[in-house]
């Protein structure tokens, strides 16, 4: 099984606005550490060749999507917090609002399976609704593989 | 507190098995029973016997390293040993520091109060700082479990004291271990700037840049 997890921020700017631009200009380079780092799989692109180009959706203006599947947590993990990735994420007050409900969710897909971001968006919602549980966590309450394969957890969260 | 954990902490006691587990644990890495041997100042059946008995208690763990050199004559592979990434703890009488920290953790992040929780990091750092002044930091960050090494001109520190802690709420327990550090090296006089965020796999999300490198 692979690890799917979608992040959303809440930007303070439209996201062309002199207050992003330091988060512009590191889109490229943090991304490319992804691309590059152990175990990542895949990550949801608005374009191939622009790569401050950032990922258009029907969710509002204001929230920024991060999108992408890993061969593991353990590796999401380390990408997350043990490289470069982790100085860009304390500084995300500067370019982001705080929200008081969850922003992040994982869930357990088969390998070889590219999730939608209307599911993304559909487990953040049972997340938010529901609390954790196989379908829908976080690194606060993580679930392995194994305990997620026995639900019929995504077509729970597409109803 | 388990009796696992008791019976596996008590197997240290043995002089040989602790100065084995230091050199399993002190490299960071895979250690071969001739290197870990050596470090102890044993021989190599002596020293299997006890590493294998730290891997029975859960200390250790050990798996097999082909050979550099492949084909036939290279040998067998080599078994090789590691730290466990399991914790140990034992407390008497019984104290569960860990869980209350795992709600106060979660209850800074509802409140998104990351800035108060580091200014009192760097509180609490200078105070640690302010009792050891005079002592060279690498010895202050040991005696706190961070085991310093020197790498790439940097102090570098293999182990997060907070490791557990870190796993659920890595964003803030990651930033007040660097508020940490930098309050520390403060209340020692050092220069608390020396301790940067430097995250590494598996290692200590801070290090601390040399001193004559502060520029």
């Amino acid at each position: 099984m692979h690890l799917a997890q979608l992040n959303v921020a809440h930007l303070r700017a439209p996201i062309d606005a002199p207050e992003l631009a330091t988060f512009v200009e590191l889109l490229e380079p943090i991304n490319d550490l992804a691309d590059a780092a152990p175990g990542f799989v895949w990550r949801l692109k608005e374009s191939e060749e622009d790569p401050t180009a950032t990922v258009v959706h029907d969710y509002g203006d204001h929230l920024l999507v991060n999108f992408s599947v890993w061969d593991s947590i353990e590796n999401l993990w380390n990408f997350a917090y043990r490289s470069a990735h982790l100085g860009v994420l304390r500084r995300r007050r500067e370019w982001f609002l705080r929200v008081a409900e969850p922003y992040s969710v994982m869930w357990w897909v088969p390998e070889g399976t590219i999730p939608t971001l209307a599911e993304a968006m559909a487990r953040l919602g049972h997340l938010k609704a529901e609390g954790p549980s196989p379908a829908a966590f976080t690194f606060q309450e993580p679930y392995d593989s194994n305990e997620a394969a026995n639900l019929p957890a995504a077509a729970e969260v597409r109803k | 507190m388990s009796d696992d954990d008791l019976d596996a902490l008590a197997l240290l006691h043995d002089p040989v098995r602790r100065s084995l587990y230091e050199a399993v644990a002190g490299s960071g890495g895979e250690v071969g029973r001739a290197e870990a041997a050596e470090a102890a100042g044993v021989s190599r059946t002596l020293a299997g016997h006890h590493l294998d008995r730290l891997v029975e208690a859960g200390l250790l763990e050990s798996g097999f390293r082909r050979p550099e050199r492949g084909g036939p004559g290279s040998g067998r592979p080599a078994k090789v040993y590691r730290r466990a990434a399991g914790e140990r703890s034992v407390s008497l009488p019984p104290r569960e520091y860990g869980v209350l920290a795992s709600v106060l953790a979660a209850v800074v992040d509802a409140l998104g109060a990351e800035e108060e929780a580091e200014r009192a990091a760097r509180a609490a750092g200078e105070r640690l700082g302010r009792g050891h002044r005079g002592e060279p930091v690498e010895a202050v960050l040991r005696a706190r479990g961070y085991e310093p090494y020197a790498a790439r001109g940097r102090l570098r520190l293999r182990n997060c004291p907070f490791h557990a802690l870190s796993r659920e709420q890595p964003l803030l327990v990651c930033s007040m271990n660097l508020a940490l550090c930098q309050g520390l090296l403060a209340g020692l006089g050092d220069v608390p700037e020396r301790a940067v965020l430097d995250p590494l796999v598996g290692e200590c999300c801070v290090s601390l840049t040399s001193k004559t490198n502060e520029d």
